[in-house]
């Protein structure tokens, strides 16, 4: 527990991140950018179980073990959607959303 | 001084959040997005989750900000400005992002959050190790070894997705 703050504090700080994450998914075109947008959302969501482990709960750990599992998840998600962006650009020479409508009809 | 650093990081966070949704150029906004991945680990530090902060440090910050740069690097001309967004959308995107970040908030600034006075539990190493590895009660060896399944899965997915077919 940091002295001094309220978990208020926190999950104020960790629920403006989710939403200036939710912005970016929903105003970006670029995949990449698309996909800095979620890990940040993963991010805010860490915070927020990190902070009611801490104050809420500080008996045991589930947060914190949940925070590492999303980690985890957080990489290998990204290391497929990678894979999947580079091949993306290999056969259509653009990873805009708005160029990638092959399966859209 | 630990309510100072807390109001620096957040800020760091905020600020750098922000430039990494709106920033042109998307070099700049990967290492923006290093930038918060580090003042969250910092934030984890503060509240005396250490291996937490760790792993955030090396798996976030040194792994998938690489993995992004890396990525932007061969898909992109590294100067390359980003295609502007129509501002229709991106009022409509602000409008929708600000409308849930001010239900969420005033949610939860109603809820009465009683926080909890019993001690701390240790959070070693030591002790994360023995907690993650125990199958008894409070033990995380299934989701461990459905991650270490789901990491070899990633693993072998992305070098085939990847792979140029010949």
């Amino acid at each position: 527990m940091i002295e001094g703050i309220s978990i208020y504090h926190i999950i104020t700080v960790s629920t403006l991140m989710f939403f200036i994450g939710a912005y970016g998914f929903m105003s970006r075109k670029n995949l990449i950018t698309m996909l800095m947008a979620i890990e940040l959302m993963l991010n805010a969501v860490n915070i927020n179980f990190v902070a009611f482990n801490k104050y809420l709960h500080p008996e045991n750990m589930q947060g914190h073990f949940y925070s590492l599992f999303i980690i985890a998840i957080a990489a290998a998600e990204a290391a497929v959607a990678i894979a999947i962006i580079i091949n993306l650009y290999r056969n259509m020479h653009s990873i805009d959303v708005e160029d990638i409508d092959q399966m859209k009809y | 001084m630990g309510t100072t650093l807390f109001y620096i990081l957040s800020a760091i966070i905020l600020v750098f959040s922000v430039l990494t949704v709106t920033t042109k150029k998307i070099l700049r906004a990967a290492v923006y997005l290093l930038f918060t991945l580090i003042a969250t680990a910092g934030l984890y530090f503060m509240l005396n989750y250490n291996f937490l902060a760790a792993v955030q440090l090396t798996v976030y910050a040194g792994g998938i900000v690489v993995l992004i740069i890396f990525s932007i690097l061969l898909t992109h001309q590294i100067n390359l400005n980003l295609s502007k967004i129509r501002t229709s959308k991106a009022i409509v995107a602000a409008g929708s992002a600000l409308l849930g970040a001010v239900l969420v908030l005033l949610t939860l600034n109603k809820y009465q959050f009683t926080a909890s006075n019993e001690p701390a539990m240790d959070a070693s190493v030591n002790s994360i190790g023995r907690q993650m590895l125990s199958y008894g009660d409070g033990g995380y060896i299934l989701p461990f070894e459905v991650i270490s399944v789901l990491l070899l899965a990633a693993m072998i997915g992305a070098i085939i997705i990847a792979k140029k077919d010949k």
